[in-house]
């Protein structure tokens, strides 16, 4: 029996289960999908928010200003792409300037430093390509730019190397409370624990009724997004937001930590898991984008992508242990600032558990720290060096990105494999670039084959099922 | 240990630049190729159509590069396989690169020549909305799983674009048992060469659907779906006119893009309706000793038209690292004019040119019956008459040096106009 089941392998769950890794404590991730990181957590705006939004009092104000900090030092210590450029809300109409000093007013309540109002002579000094129609802005200098996915991965690698097991492929499809703890039942069988954390993201709900009756609700809301060549990257140099409306905090222009430009979300109600885009969608993206930035050039896109929120109707987190099922704990409602907030989220989880009876003993030694060499970014001399050590870093693969054989080798290899092409695309970017993986993405199939010693065709694009090779040629090919 | 002549890509560019380069005496010459062999993308491109310009005959891809790879292997040009140039140097005259047997290296030359080619748009350049699945690819990146891999990418195939690679591969497709759809263009006419048209799709029976474009992809792992609409003369999907197809693949062919990443980070000026670097007359781009030849310029119909254009760009490499820069700088700008776009050489330095100048470009739409006017301070220096012109095939006009001569403001524009305008 595990002393506590995580299901989910988001950054919220796998937050908790880094937090977890570093106690004697047995603890298991469930996760249905062949990777973690996969759900909302891999589609979103990859923004560590400064925390003037929420309303004050509320869990989204308390934690994301608590995990504006704490993720800002777990990316430095495990090695996650992380930049604080600071954010910028722009004010269009006298109207509009009147929220800016609103949401000053809250970011001082909820705790946020250094917040600043910039006329327009300032704004347009700091971001040139801004609109001309902007007025002011607020300026937030804690904001900063994450690779989420990255995050999600480097938290569930030093989890997985203290101790944290990870079942991937493995979906929870009933919970039954025993006179000790829970029985599991999922799609590779029952699994025991005494102690489970639903973080299941956009299925939270599910989840908890799964044990409990209903006590809050997911209405899933999509996002769309474009993700830009790396040509428009140096647009803006801060994360630009325009004025929250009733729909969240609207259409942002910002550059990414991989040196893309990432416009987007729109919100509109979503069945279930389901991230399509959509012509009207990317069309009101563009559209309002272009109003706070005009000289985006979007044939110069190079991805478009949704990702889904799982939004209550209270507008904020669910994080509470079950009234009725001791040692149940939802973490529902994770919306943004759901990212920004999921490392601090865990550390009171961890208290949670410890306070409903988990005996939290610390381990002596764990490993709390990451380092991923990154061809691409080193100077000339380290690169000459990591080749003449390992010459895998010699050969590059995927032409766009700068990246290496060996860092392929080595996403395949680590603590939670990569066993798809974007699985490996999201450890090391491989496939990420301008040509989106069609010159690297047979190559890295069949270094993913080689590697784990399957055949070419079990080699995923994505999930499991998202299969590239529907057979062989009439003269079965060139092996 | 310097370089003459660096020639960056082993494709048909960089082949016919190096052997020329050689031929017009550059001494040491280096092919640096990021692929396990020279070639390119020819090697993958086993349909036949290749060479009838060039070498009066029909080859295939293979057969197209392995008659410049025994031309270089005649030389004694030094290559470089499964190398990549990380960055060219414009200020040093040098070459960083990299591969597992030598590690990393800087190669210093007189002269550098880009042939890095050129890639395909992708599914995000061009925003097609639905879910991403498995079973969207890039016609090339299909090309190489059928024909280098030896796998199939899907049995039942639409095609968006009327590329030529997209054509062909219809065909391709079909030989091997999928069965093809469709071909969706958006413009309304295709954009791909007539031969292909007629041999790749009218004798397979796949229609070709002008004026309509992919509106949605469905599909949860693997493609499942697709919605085509007509659109109007603006672009827009024109409702109720959705067909829906049951396919498990798309294959795209909707543009080609130089691929000009060594380029911009050298700090060589660009030009937007490339996508290529400006060129001078011999090729040269502008930084100089640096030239540039082939589709990483602009992208060309015909690989023969490609080889030409090397082969411009190796003797000048070689005659730069002999002589050393044109001293007459003065230039003129050759400027698109309407119906216009895409001008090869953007410059022309006149003292440069021998007897004429050869100026290639696009035009903007189909023309029937229409002139090429040459003009320059609105006085027109010649004019040429073309019963037919369309995006899809690369023009040519000669200018001669006489006419340059008469070039007072250093600007001459080239566009297409109606007979008797």
């Amino acid at each position: 029996m595990y002393d506590v089941a995580i299901i989910g392998a988001g950054v919220t769950g796998c937050s908790i289960a880094y937090e977890l890794g570093k106690y004697q404590v047995k603890a298991v991730v469930l996760e249905k999908e062949n990777d973690v990181s996969v759900g909302t957590t891999k589609a979103n705006s990859a923004i560590i928010h400064g925390g003037y939004d929420p309303k004050p009092g509320t869990k989204m104000a308390y934690y994301n200003i608590r995990g504006n900090q704490y993720t800002k030092e777990l990316c430095e210590k495990l090695d996650v792409p992380f930049k604080q450029i600071g954010a910028l809300v722009v004010a269009f109409s006298e109207e509009e300037k009147k929220t800016l000093e609103e949401l000053k007013e809250r970011g001082n309540t909820n705790g946020v430093p250094d917040m600043e109002i910039w006329d327009q002579e300032k704004l347009r000094k700091e971001e040139p390509n801004i609109s001309e129609k902007a007025q002011a802005a607020l300026y937030s200098p804690n904001v900063g730019i994450i690779s989420p996915w990255e995050l999600a991965i480097a938290l569930a690698e030093v989890s997985a190397q203290n101790g944290v097991e990870y079942k991937l492929n493995t979906e929870v499809t009933g919970i039954e409370k025993k006179d000790e703890g829970y029985q599991i039942e999922t799609s590779q069988g029952m699994v025991e624990a005494k102690y489970i954390c639903n973080a299941a993201g956009v299925f939270a709900d599910k989840v908890n009724e799964m044990v409990n009756e209903k006590t809050f609700e997911i209405t899933p809301n999509k996002g769309e997004y474009y993700l830009l060549d790396k040509s428009q990257g140096d647009l803006v140099n801060h994360v630009i937001f325009q004025c929250p409306n009733e729909n969240g905090k609207g259409v942002l222009v910002a550059p990414t930590v991989h040196g893309n430009l990432i416009v987007g979300p729109d919100s509109q109600p979503s069945a279930g898991d389901d991230v399509s885009t959509t012509r009207q969608g990317l069309d009101f993206v563009r559209n309002t984008a272009l109003k706070s930035v005009p000289g985006i050039n979007f044939r110069e896109s190079i991805r478009n992508f949704a990702g889904v929120r799982a939004r209550t109707k209270e507008h904020d987190f669910q994080i509470y242990e079950d009234k009725k099922n001791k040692g149940f704990i939802n973490i529902g409602g994770m919306e943004s600032p759901g990212l920004s907030s999921a490392t601090a989220v865990a550390l009171d989880i961890v208290k949670m558990l410890g306070e409903s009876g988990l005996v939290l003993d610390a381990k002596e030694e764990i490993v709390d720290e990451r380092k991923i060499a990154r061809f691409k970014g080193l100077s000339h001399e380290e690169r000459a060096k990591l080749v003449a050590e390992n010459p895998a870093y010699g050969k590059i693969i995927c032409r766009c990105e700068t990246v290496t054989e060996g860092e392929i080798i080595n996403a395949i290899h680590r603590p939670i494999p990569a066993v798809s092409i974007d699985a490996v695309k999201r450890r090391c970017n491989a496939g990420m670039g301008r040509c989106q993986g069609g010159f690297c993405g047979p190559r890295v199939q069949e270094i993913i084959a080689r590697e784990l010693n399957i055949p070419l065709e079990e080699v995923p694009q994505d999930r499991k099922g998202t299969d590239i090779i529907t057979g062989e040629t009439k003269d079965g090919g060139a092996r | 240990m310097k370089y003459d002549v660096i020639v960056v890509g082993g494709g048909p560019a960089g082949l016919a630049a190096a052997v020329e380069a050689n031929k017009n005496g550059a001494e040491k010459v280096l092919v640096v190729e990021r692929d396990q062999e020279l070639g390119g993308i020819l090697n993958q491109c086993i349909h036949n159509g290749f060479g009838l310009h060039y070498f009066k005959e029909e080859l295939t891809g293979p057969e197209y590069a392995g008659k410049f790879i025994d031309m270089l292997e005649q030389t004694n040009i030094e290559v470089m396989l499964d190398t990549m140039v990380l960055d060219v140097d414009e200020t040093e005259k040098c070459v960083h690169a990299m591969n597992k047997k030598n590690g990393y290296m800087k190669l210093e030359a007189k002269a550098i020549i880009l042939n890095m080619g050129c890639r395909e748009r992708t599914r995000g350049a061009i925003a097609i909305p639905g879910d991403r699945p498995a079973g969207v690819f890039t016609a090339g990146a299909a090309q190489r799983y059928v024909n280098i891999e030896g796998y199939m990418v899907g049995k039942k195939v639409l095609i968006l674009g009327s590329g030529d690679i997209g054509l062909i591969m219809a065909r391709r497709m079909s030989l091997e048992g999928a069965k093809v759809v469709g071909c969706v263009e958006l413009c309304p006419y295709s954009n791909g060469l007539t031969r292909n048209i007629v041999q790749c799709l009218e004798d397979y029976d796949i229609p070709l659907y002008l004026s309509h474009t992919i509106t949605d992809i469905q599909g949860d792992k693997r493609v499942e779906k697709v919605i085509v609409q007509k659109v109007d003369e603006n672009n827009q999907p024109i409702p109720g006119t959705e067909i829906e197809f049951d396919v498990d693949t798309v294959l795209l062919s909707v543009g080609l893009i130089p691929e000009n990443e060594l380029t911009r980070s050298a700090g060589i000026e660009m030009d937007p309706a490339t996508s290529g670097p400006v060129v001078y007359e011999n090729m040269e781009t502008s930084a100089e000793g640096i030239f540039a030849s082939g589709n990483v310029v602009h992208v060309h119909d015909l690989v023969d038209f490609v080889t030409a254009e090397s082969q411009k760009a190796g003797k000048s490499a070689a005659e730069y690292v002999k002589n050393g820069e044109t001293e007459d700088q003065t230039c003129i700008a050759v400027k698109n004019g309407d119906g216009v776009n895409g001008i090869v050489p953007q410059k022309v330095r006149p003292s440069n040119v021998d007897k004429m100048v050869e100026v290639m470009f696009r035009a903007r739409n189909v023309y029937k019956d229409v002139q090429i006017k040459v003009k320059s301070d609105g006085k027109e220096l010649a004019s040429f008459k073309r019963e037919h012109m369309a995006p899809g095939e690369m023009e040519k006009i000669v200018i001669p040096k006489a006419f340059l001569d008469k070039v007072e403001n250093g600007e001459i524009t080239v566009s297409v106009e109606k007979v008797g305008a």
